[in-house]
Formats: C-alpha cells, structure tokens, sequence
C-alpha cells in the first residue's frame, strides 16, 4: 500500500500551469519564512533528510491534498520537532517554551553559519562492502513499493514502477539507503543505479512506446529478470 | 513487523489553522527557545532569493554551448565540474546534465516530493511542485510539454526522469540556430529555466 505522496501517473489532476520563469521565488514573504525555519532547524542535526521526508509524507492524506506546499513543510517539521523531543504539544499549543537544552546551543544554525552550511550539502555517496549485483544492460523487475524494514515505512520505489520490468542503464556507486535511514536503520549504503522503463511497460496506454521513464533505485528494489 | 506508530500523533493540528499565523507561531516558539537564530533565517531567505537561481545553471549551459573540451568533462564528471564553477551546495551534491539532441528530449521531475538542483536553477516554480505536473509528467510527458507550448516529433524519444535518490538532474538544450561565434554571456540570456527543466526550448537568436 502507498502513501499520499506517491502521486506519479494518477488521474484526475488536470493541467499544469507554466508560469514561464515570471514567478516570484518566494510567492509570499511566509513561504520564504517556512523554508528558512524549515532548513535551520534541520541544522540542528536532530534527524536526517529521510525522516524529514517522511516525516511529510505521513501528514494525513487530507491534510497533505489540503495544504499548500509550504504547510505541508511546516506541518511536517512541527510534527518531528515534537516526535524528536525538541518542543512540546504543550509548547507549540501556547507558543511558549522554556530554553533548551545547552547540549543543542552549539548546533544552532547562526547567520555566520550559513553560507557555508547550505554550499556544503551532505552528499549521500558513500563506501560499502555490498556487492553490486546488476551490470549495465541488465534486464531487472522492481519489487513492491513498500519499505521492508516498517509497515508503511518510507520508500523511494514509486508504486507505478513497482513490479515492473527495466533495465540498467548507470551505476552510480553505493548511496545511504533511505529506507533503513528514515527509521534508525543507519546509513545502510548500497549500489544506486538509474533503471530505465519504457512507457508502454508501465501504462496500459503510453503516448509514444518509443518513450523512457527513467528512475534511481537501490540495489534492494530490485531482482533480476 | 512494526507498524509506523507516529501515524496517529500529528502535533501539527494544535497550530493556528492559518498559514501565516502557523509559520509565526512555530518560528516564535523555536526563536524564544533558542533553537533557531533569526538573523540566520533572513540569510537563508537572502541566499535563495537573490544569490542562487536559473542563472547559474544557464552560465553552465552557455559554456557547454561554446566550449567542446567544457562539454565533455560536463557529462564525464558534472558535479565536479559545476562545482569547479562555484556551483555546489544543498540539493546539489550528485548532478546530472543530460543532453537533449533531435532524437532525445529528456524532461525532468520529482513524483515523490520536489527534488530539483537547487545551486544551479534555485527554488523549484510552483507548477514544478503541483500535484498535476507531479502526477502527469511520467504518464503523459508530451501532453504535459504542449501545457508549456513545447511539441515534439513523434520519432524523437522522450526520457522522463523521475528524481526518486539523490541525484539532481539537469538539462543541456539544444544550442539555437544563428547563434555561431556569440559570447557565452550573450548565449546564457538565451537560456530559460523550463529550457533546463526540459519544459521549454532556449530563446531563439535575435
């Protein structure tokens, strides 16, 4: 079973509405609010990439089709700002907490920090003693899109290219595997490759066979074909 | 096996229902903790706003077009060679050209999320972020490029890229006829967003 956020290829959607690079970067001065309070906190160093994204993903599903872009960042990270222990239901509901803890002050993500934590990045390559399994040009089959570790876990395996057949078309090392890392699991690196499906595999009625859908998947999503 | 048990705690829905009020009220509360540093919030705003955009990823497109030792070391290597260029950072530490030709035109999206190449073309538009394009960009990738006025032969193969790990792709346009012998500058004006985003085409030469 999936989750909300794995919308690629649903119906009923409608049309996409180019704005043709006129768009404001920040629509509203909140949108920009939400992002930077959105990145700050996450320099605390009090959970990874993958919990954040999962911790958006699990927003129910009518609250995630409800809110807008930028709620659903702020909704989400409230949620795991409490799950983590760094605020309380009872704080963000008056709105006033005590300090925190002094072990965190030397986390807090300063102006002085701030060029040179956001053109650092965290690179997800990593070193890892699992064998790679699949060549380029090997045929392969995605399994379910699931997370085999947690019911309802966070995946990256969308469910429109679950249990369907590509094949390898890059390898691009061992990366931390987002699975194991939403949930405590560690890094659990593994062999990251792009696999390329063509359309008329993966819709009953494709625009153009000669088509590509082309997705990176670790090496646990998939099997040989 | 355990079941996600967080699902049915969403200290979320005790926040103002407002948006505006529900990013003060968060922002205040982890400000009054000593969590967050307001000063450092207005230069993560600044940086995004003013410094990182579209035309850093066109200044990688522009020498690409001029120069050929610069194009291959771009789809050797392109993260090291972008970052050569100062462009690196959040959302951007594993990137990928890909080279739009007569034969392939390869667009891009993130069907789970937003993940987009933030040091070369900044902060994703809404349209990149919608539900519509989210859901149809895989299904129906020539439907959705004539919604931006982009149609293509049916012999040209369309590559949809869905941006599921960590890799950031972006896209190499074609180079517009008439443009022979220009500066990399005046080639970079002809660059547009969606034209990197595989959306849109380069203007044409003036």
């Amino acid at each position: 079973m999936s989750r909300i956020h794995d919308m690629g290829g649903r119906f009923g959607d409608g049309v996409v509405i180019p704005d043709f690079g006129k768009e404001a970067v920040f629509e509203k001065d909140w949108h920009a609010r939400a992002l930077a309070v959105t990145v700050a906190s996450g320099f605390l160093g009090q959970w990874n990439l993958d919990e954040s994204r999962h911790s958006r993903e699990k927003l129910s599903p009518t609250d995630y089709s409800k809110f807008s872009y930028y709620e659903k960042w702020i909704s989400a990270l409230s949620d795991i700002l409490v799950a983590k222990g760094l605020i309380s239901v009872e704080e963000l509901q008056s709105l006033h907490g005590a300090r925190a803890l002094d072990s965190l002050s030397d986390r807090v993500f300063t102006a002085e920090k701030v060029a040179d934590g956001l053109s650092k990045g965290g690179p997800t390559l990593r070193d890892s003693a699992v064998v790679q399994l699949f060549r380029i040009g090997d045929s392969v089959k995605s399994k379910l899109a699931e997370n085999r570790f947690l019911s309802g876990g966070h995946t990256r395996l969308p469910k429109y290219a679950a249990q369907k057949a590509g094949k390898i078309v890059g390898f691009h090392g061992s990366h931390i595997f987002p699975d194991a890392h939403a949930h405590g699991g560690g890094e659990a690196p593994e062999p990251l490759y792009t696999v390329a499906f063509e359309a008329s595999t993966l819709w009953e009625h494709a625009e153009n066979p000669s088509d590509l859908v082309m997705l990176d998947l670790w090496q646990s999503y998939l099997e040989p074909l | 096996m355990p079941h996600d048990s967080d699902d049915h705690t969403h200290a979320h829905s005790v926040l103002p229902s407002d948006a505006t009020l529900r990013v003060k009220a968060i922002e205040t509360l982890l400000i009054s903790k000593g969590l967050i540093d307001p000063a450092a919030l207005d230069a993560i705003v600044d940086t995004y706003q003013n410094k990182i955009g579209p035309k850093n990823g066109a200044m990688v497109v522009a020498r690409a077009w001029s120069d050929s030792a610069f194009y291959d070391t771009l789809f050797y290597d392109t993260t090291e060679t972008v970052a050569d260029m100062g462009f690196y950072g959040r959302q951007g530490e594993h990137i990928m050209a890909l080279q739009n030709t007569d034969e392939i035109h390869n667009i891009v999206v993130c069907t789970l999320c937003s993940c987009y190449p933030w040091p070369l073309l900044g902060i994703p538009p809404s349209w990149y972020k919608s539900d519509a394009y989210r859901a149809r960009a895989v299904r129906e990738p020539r439907k959705v490029l004539a919604e931006f006025g982009v149609t293509l032969p049916s012999e040209t193969s369309v590559r949809v890229w869905d941006s599921t790990a960590e890799l950031r792709y972006f896209v190499i346009p074609q180079r517009p006829k008439g443009t022979e012998g220009w500066s990399e500058k005046r080639l970079a004006a002809l660059v547009t967003r969606d034209s990197m985003i595989g959306t849109g085409f380069p203007k044409d030469a003036q």
